[in-house]
């Protein structure tokens, strides 16, 4: 190329690394200014995701207040280990739901929920699917069809004796077959979909029900202590 | 061996990437995100954008330095310049819309493997100047954009009866769903293909009976 | 984590979620190379090795870079990793089989821009994969990749013979024949999940 050939040379191994680090500086440069000056704006996103999702799970919900939750108690959200747990209030900070989320795998890809726990009445009030990869017109039935929506409700989610675990599995059952308030009636045509919202909700609520009983309280109190979000 | 490599910018420059040498129809490059994001028109424009971006600002920088970056290294440089704007790319999105974040998932950092946008800055960026390299870029980028277009609309027509999220059929509209799914890609653009090739070859019959 | 099993994560990244048919990735190797099936099983084993190879040096970036918390440089130390991976096996092949290296041509430094190379190290990030499971990630995926595009060359071969079209030819029925293998696997969905 007659280009390179005007050049001179100086040493071939100094120039290459001269370009290389040059071009990684600025490179690094661009990156690190993007990534500053997009930040505050997707954490913005990100939080205006959360407490749509929350807001809507937990219908009449105004302030929230995000929890961990760890086998030693239940802590205000810090970064740290726990099971995140987003707890809705009214306006007058009386607490109406709990928001937690459970994924299991569906007929694609996994299914993320979102499910709001009223702690009233041991029981599951109502999902919300956050991300799906199911058929279009198939699997995605589970967020238009009323019935199966209608079985979350009141999903019992009811602690056994001992408090370490659920008393009844959360199960899905065939369409038309379902019997008990932990049964989940599944779409007929989309089985997979179905079961993958029951191993959802039950692997979360097993993992979770047990930590939040002792804490309800603290939980409660979440907007009268301490500023809400 | 000299060879004068022309540095005028004509509409030739431009229209290069649009039909001659358009990165999908023609070159069959960049084939990833052409079948993965094109479910809807929505996503399809907005890949587009993003790679369009992606390839004139690395076009441009490329053009720049392409007398300051020696050649053993050339493949190297080129594609930790391509890194850096996708990440750029990548954030911007983020900040703009999660939605469409979410909707479009890796293949937004998967233009980084793009072959158009290796492709462009090996075979014009590096032997032309910067404002060339800009307008043949973004006529690649247009080039590509209309394709994706291409693809989404029919797809999101057919396979969801809307078209950039409007509802166009009604609610009794039973949408031919496997449209929106992987293989729904392979065959629209199998079928856009097959029209083209037709169109060609019946302009050289037309072009031998003159 | 997430809590699927490894055979499920091998046959999920194999069958049901293959990254050419149903993701989509690694396709222009796909349509470049499966003319032939002797240069296709080259090709997918090289790539495979590189995805394995990939996947590793990937995990362990990922695992410095989070604890360093310069998650942003990922996208660029990832494209690194996987051109220094071809290059790796560019020279081994070379040396220890110089016919394939001549056969493959310009197709294996092109494993670098394989979607399906930097799919499997972003995917297995963003699913927050541990060791062990993005190992079986990878594994399944260069399986699923290879296993695609024999398929795709024996068809192909066959389709040398076929009467058909002229429009038709090259590009329009190997994309047609692609739809139809992918249409296929659909039927794989739900493999392994209990």
């Amino acid at each position: 190329m007659t280009d390179q050939a005007n050049q001179v040379p100086s040493t071939p191994t100094a120039r290459m690394f001269m370009a290389l680090g040059g071009m990684a500086m600025l490179s690094g440069f661009l990156v690190v200014m993007a990534y500053q000056i997009t930040k505050p704006a997707i954490e913005l996103n990100q939080r205006m995701a959360v407490e749509k999702m929350v807001f809507k799970v937990i219908p009449g919900a105004t302030q929230r207040r995000e929890f961990l939750a760890t086998k030693d108690g239940v802590r205000p959200a810090d970064g740290g280990e726990g099971i995140p747990i987003h707890a809705g209030y009214d306006d007058q900070g009386k607490l109406l739901g709990i928001a937690a989320k459970g994924a299991a795998q569906g007929y694609a890809d996994l299914v993320h929920l979102l499910y709001a726990y009223d702690p009233a009445c041991a029981c599951i009030r109502g999902i919300e699917v956050v991300k799906m990869a199911e058929t279009p017109g198939l699997g995605d039935k589970i967020i238009t069809n009323a019935d199966f929506q209608a079985n979350f409700k009141a999903l019992d989610v009811q602690l056994n004796e001992a408090g370490d675990a659920l008393a009844q599995e959360i199960v899905t059952v065939k369409h038309g077959s379902k019997q008990h308030p932990w049964e989940i009636d599944a779409i007929s045509g989309a089985t997979i979909t179905s079961k993958a919202v029951g191993k959802a909700l039950n692997q979360s609520a097993q993992a979770l029900m047990p930590l939040l009983k002792p804490h309800r309280a603290l939980i409660e109190q979440g907007v009268t202590g301490g500023k809400a979000q | 061996m000299s060879h004068k490599i022309d540095t005028r910018i004509s509409w030739d420059t431009f229209l290069e990437g649009l039909w001659r040498e358009n990165p999908v129809f023609v070159m069959m490059l960049g084939m990833c995100p052409t079948l993965a994001v094109t479910n809807s028109a929505i996503n399809a424009l907005s890949m587009g954008l993003a790679t369009t971006f992606v390839l004139t600002a690395s076009g441009f920088l490329v053009a720049l330095g392409r007398n300051l970056i020696p050649s053993q290294v050339r493949i190297a440089t080129f594609i930790v310049i391509i890194a850096t704007f996708v990440t750029m790319v990548d954030y911007a999105i983020q900040a703009i819309s999660l939605t469409l974040y979410n909707a479009l998932g890796a293949f937004i950092q998967l233009i980084v493997v793009n072959c158009i946008i290796l492709g462009r800055a090996e075979a014009y960026a590096s032997k032309h100047r910067p404002m060339k390299s800009v307008v043949n870029a973004a006529g690649m980028g247009v080039g590509f954009t209309l394709a994706l277009l291409c693809l989404g609309v029919v797809r999101e027509i057919l396979g969801a009866g809307s078209l950039f999220g409007i509802n166009l059929f009604g609610a009794n509209y039973e949408p031919w769903v496997v449209m929106v799914l992987p293989p729904g890609g392979f065959i629209v653009l199998g079928g856009w293909l097959l029209l083209f090739e037709w169109f060609k070859q019946r302009k050289e019959q037309r072009l031998l009976v003159k | 984590m997430p809590t699927e099993s490894l055979s499920f994560i091998f046959l999920n990244a194999a069958l049901s979620n293959n990254f050419v048919l149903a993701l989509f990735l690694g396709l222009c190797p796909f349509l470049g190379v499966s003319g032939k099936l002797e240069t296709a099983f080259p090709m997918g084993i090289a790539t495979s090795f590189v995805i394995l190879v990939s996947s590793i040096l990937a995990f362990a970036t990922n695992w410095i870079l989070t604890t360093l918390e310069i998650e942003f440089l990922r996208l660029i130390s990832y494209i690194v990793i996987i051109a220094s991976a071809v290059q790796l096996v560019e020279m081994t092949m070379k040396k220890y089989s110089p016919g394939l290296f001549r056969a493959l041509g310009i197709y294996l430094p092109l494993i670098t821009t394989n979607c399906a190379v930097l799919g499997v190290a972003l995917l297995q990030t963003f699913k927050s994969y541990g060791f062990l499971q993005s190992l079986f990630y990878a594994l399944g995926a260069g399986v699923g990749f290879t296993f695609a595009i024999l398929l795709m060359a024996g068809l192909r071969e066959r389709l040398q013979l076929a009467d058909l079209p002229t429009p038709a030819r090259g590009a329009a029925i190997s994309l047609m024949l692609g739809g139809l293998l992918s249409l296929a696997f659909m039927g794989f969905a739900g493999l392994g999940a209990h």
